[in-house]
């Protein structure tokens, strides 16, 4: 999962909304016969692609539209623009003008929100399904009548909220810094993922109007563009109003896309040090793009080390050695390559190297011995029980659809999606160990203000 | 790709010229207008009492072959008394063993059979909560009774959970939104009010933890006659009364019933504006909190003081985030709401802003707060946040988790799942004046609490200046002890 970075915050209200959907995780439905999301796929004269997704069981509609940009395609002394511009989607366009877009929602009792990762942009719409027309008309709006009501006030108090945003979300959080650091570790200088969405305060600082409309004229084209429009709707009503309302907005030209080289990671120790109490430790390695062959086995081999209360890493660290006041695992794949990381927290008093032998013992433990067959069944119901549980709200079916149709050129890709995870063996767990967790790696420490000597110091072996 | 390919040739060889013919002429100058908004239907929910005197909610749903079950037991924080995190305690104890399996084995057969079952203790109830596949709820609920009727409570594992408490409270240090909820409700609520206290405890109390402690908590809390099951999927309410029934049917009564303490003390009315600082040097940003006592959530005012909030901070186009993030780049949001609980809660204004501009930011939370008081919104603003409300309540009904939240948040209230036409009903018919009437009584100007966590360096000078009100400071060992 990519940390996504939406453009406004939770208001109460969201937040309490967010809790409620927080304990609705992990429905496991153990699909009985093949899942299938059924959906129409259009494609508009000028590219534009329409995914409509049929839902009456409630009386609501999400609209859901993905740029195939992210921060992956910024260039060097721009990072944290396609975020910054995901915000000036915001500020009003030629029939909307600011501040109609959230007020007309709102009216229409609507909510609405973007975010930006990697790999894409999104931005949606849910609510009652009479909001239909009008949420349609905003995005079209904003596709194609956005850029001339855009100028540099606009772009100079985004600028401020998106440093806002990095201060409230980063800089001011325990560890906040973390996962900059790792990246431009992790990857190569110049690779698309070297460096964090929200981007660093001196680029975001030298961001410009023409730097925003050669962006637009770039990236925002209904030709690298996907809509997936999702509820109560009315399949033949959804084409003919997206026909009327995105028709004539012309096409754009075609896009270069970044093609990062190869590369092998070398070991790397960091230190960082950070208004924190307890150290922690990060460890990542890089590993392999999303959907790819081996991409479900570390997503299981994730689980078998730190997805549950009875996972290996959290059972040694927090449990049985109590080391760790917390350990994490996870496959970070995204579209053009990936990485996997590890995650503990010490305990108070514990320095980092004693995390690191016990996860270095446990890596290779899982490489020599494959997973009982058990561990194996309890991690793949799991992943497939939190996988189904999404699919009980349309608007996170539709950003579902959109990611399998950028991913895939499958939108409804579920049903295939939930067969990679069941075709992994015990052996493939080991192996993707072997193959991607027992070589060069990024060691992170951040440690409290000048406490360096709880720092991991860098592996005797390798 | 091949698939995506073949339905797009499909499509595009449909009619659409024709669709598009019969269209009326289109305007794109002029938002579309809006239809009628789809009619609030509440699904019905079925009441009925099992053999050991639980009470028992259904809400049949049949859409997905899935069954969602909240037991909710009355009274979470409120019964902690003298034991600050006890009831939230046990909520994460009953999961570390129960029955024949300990804490490994339960999550194992757990995970093995696609079930999550959660438990945690807010300040009224104590809930746990069963998500399972309907095919897999017979075994899932036989775990489920174990960890309701038969938790362990083992000494180590007791103290195990006991450490790794004390090493998150430790961890709040570093976290301003904490240290400034934990001023905030020393400030708002006097020694004795539960509300000052931490749901998670303090280290103290937690260092007091024990298996007979957690033990007798449980005797105390978990009982039949203090029990809601809300069931909410694929299941009627005959086969939910036997499968509930088979399990919690006869159920053991140990040791007195656990009482709240009786609350003598109401939150503090400050009588004048007043200014608490807590120093987080090298703090990117300053966290503010602005609040006063709430109210009952019983008040009649309650639909009039829900637009009203709307309108100050309760959405994105409210005046507080227009104003402070919107206009001035101050923040990344800036917010508002009240706490509803069966004890009043409070009213918070909160933002984090950037250091720099905390004495700014203070003023115009004022000014908004003022301009609210002073003069009447105007009709369209009204009209907005009355339809961001009402419009918005039938998406709160999508999944079976949403369903038992709706029907357990009411619940606490002794409002049935009806009440909400009642609160469209008395949404529509809120006023400017309505609006004006309740920000002037409940939303504070001259009687305001106000918290800054950030730099005092800094800030301190800026925000002494603005003369708000007396000025004290807090030391954060004060507020999270080592």
């Amino acid at each position: 999962m990519m940390p996504l970075s939406p453009s406004r915050p939770p208001t109460l209200m969201r937040l309490l909304a967010s809790a409620i959907a927080f304990v609705a995780l992990s429905t496991p439905l153990a699909a009985q016969g093949p899942l299938r999301v059924p959906v129409t796929v259009d494609t508009l004269p000028n590219g534009l692609t329409l995914i409509i997704h049929q839902d009456p069981s409630v009386p609501v509609v999400t609209t859901n539209v993905w740029y195939h940009v992210g921060s992956g395609d910024e260039k060097l002394g721009r990072t944290g623009f396609a975020h910054l511009f995901e915000h000036l989607m915001f500020m009003g366009s030629k029939n909307a003008p600011y501040p109609q877009f959230d007020r007309l929602l709102e009216a229409a009792g609507a909510n609405n929100n973007g975010s930006t990762n990697p790999d894409r942009t999104n931005y949606y719409e849910s609510g009652p399904a009479s909001a239909l027309p009008l949420m349609l008309w905003l995005e079209a709006d904003r596709l194609g009548w956005m850029l001339e009501t855009m100028d540099g006030p606009k772009v100079d108090l985004q600028r401020d909220v998106v440093k806002n945003e990095r201060r409230q979300s980063y800089e001011n959080q325990p560890y906040g810094l973390a996962y900059e650091n790792l990246v431009s570790a992790i990857y190569p200088k110049g690779h698309p993922y070297s460096w964090s969405t929200i981007g660093s305060m001196a680029d975001l600082s030298a961001a410009s109007l023409e730097d925003v409309k050669d962006f637009f004229r770039t990236y925002y084209t209904p030709n690298n563009a996907s809509i997936v429009v999702a509820g109560a709707v009315n399949v033949d009503s959804v084409r003919a109003l997206a026909r009327q309302m995105f028709g004539e907005i012309p096409r754009g030209p075609a896009i270069e896309r970044p093609r990062p080289a190869a590369f092998t990671l070398r070991d790397t120790t960091i230190v960082l040090e950070d208004r924190v109490q307890l150290p922690r430790v990060y460890l990542a390695w890089h590993t392999v793009p999303e959907f790819s062959a081996d991409d479900a086995a570390l997503d299981v081999a994730a689980y078998v080390l730190a997805g549950a209360r009875n996972s290996r890493l959290t059972q040694a660290l927090v449990f049985q050695r109590e080391l760790a006041t917390n350990a994490s695992a996870f496959n970070s794949s995204k579209r053009l390559d990936g990485d996997f990381q590890v995650v503990a927290t010490a305990r108070p008093g514990i320095a980092l190297d004693s995390l690191t032998r016990v996860i270095d013992a446990e890596l290779r433990r899982l490489a020599s011995e494959p997973p009982s067959a058990r561990e194996l069944e309890q991690a793949k119901n799991s992943i497939e029980a939190s996988f189904l549980n999404g699919l009980e709200f349309v608007d996170a079916k539709a950003d579902r659809l959109n990611a399998y149709y950028y991913a895939t050129g499958t939108p409804d890709y579920f049903q295939q999606d939930l067969d990679r995870y069941r075709r992994v063996t015990a052996a493939d767990v080991s192996r993707v160990i072997r193959q991607y967790l027992l070589t060069g790696r990024v060691t992170l420490s951040v440690v409290p203000q000048g406490r360096t000597n709880l720092a991991a110091t860098p592996r005797v072996t390798q | 790709m091949t698939r995506a390919r073949l339905l797009i040739l499909s499509a595009l060889a449909l009619p659409f010229v024709s669709v598009h013919a019969q269209q009326p002429a289109f305007d794109r100058t002029r938002p579309p207008a809006l239809g009628a908004a789809p009619a609030l239907t509440i699904p019905s929910v079925r009441a009925s009492r099992l053999a050991s005197g639980a009470a028992l909610k259904v809400v049949e749903q049949r859409e997905l072959p899935l069954v969602h079950i909240t037991l909710q037991f009355a009274g979470g924080g409120r019964l902690d008394n003298d034991m600050p995190g006890l009831a939230s305690f046990v909520a994460t104890m009953v999961r570390e063993g129960a029955g024949t399996r300990d804490a490994n084995a339960l999550q194992s057969e757990l995970a093995y059979l696609g079930a999550t079952l959660a438990a945690n203790a807010d300040w009224d109830n104590t809930s746990i909560t069963l998500r399972v596949a309907k095919r897999n709820l017979d075994a899932a609920l036989d775990l489920m009774a174990d960890v309701v009727l038969r938790p362990t409570f083992a000494a180590a594992d007791v103290r195990r959970q006991r450490d790794l408490r004390l090493a998150a409270l430790l961890q709040q240090k570093d976290q301003p939104r904490t240290l400034a909820t934990l001023t905030f409700n020393r400030a708002l609520f006097p020694a004795g009010h539960p509300y000052r206290q931490s749901l998670g405890g303090d280290s103290a109390s937690t260092a007091a933890l024990d298996s007979a402690v957690v033990r007798a908590f449980h005797d105390g809390a978990y009982r039949p006659l203090r029990a809601t099951f809300t069931v909410v999927g694929d299941i009627d309410e005959a086969e939910a009364r036997s499968l509930l029934d088979r399990r919690f049917g006869t159920w053991a009564i140990r040791g007195a019933e656990r009482r709240p303490a009786p609350v003598l003390v109401a939150a503090t009315r400050s009588p004048a504006r007043r200014v608490i600082l807590v120093d987080k040097p090298g703090a990117a940003q300053s966290v503010i909190m602005i609040g006063a006592p709430g109210l009952e959530r019983t008040t009649p005012d309650y639909a009039a003081i829900q637009v009203m909030n709307t309108i100050l901070g309760g959405s994105f186009s409210s005046r507080l985030n227009s104003n402070l993030r919107e206009t001035k780049g101050y923040t990344y949001g800036a917010n508002s709401g009240f706490q509803w609980r069966p004890l009043p809660g409070a009213f918070v204004a909160s933002s984090d802003v950037r250091t720099d501009v905390t004495d700014s930011s203070l003023v115009e939370f004022f000014r908004e707060i003022r301009t609210l008081r002073d003069s009447l919104v105007s009709e369209g603003e009204l009209a907005r946040a009355k339809a961001f409300i009402a419009l918005g309540i039938p998406g709160d009904f999508e999944s079976t988790a949403q369903i038992a939240g709706q029907v357990t948040a009411l619940a606490l209230f002794n409002l049935p799942l009806t009440w909400l036409q009642e609160y469209v009903t008395a949404v529509n018919a809120v006023t400017a004046a309505d609006v004006q009437r309740v920000a002037r009584r409940y939303v504070p100007d001259d009687a305001a609490t106000v918290i800054v966590v950030g730099d005092l360096a800094k800030v301190r000078a800026g925000i002494e200046a603005l003369n708000l009100g007396p000025v004290t400071i807090v030391p954060v060992e004060e507020l999270a002890r080592p």
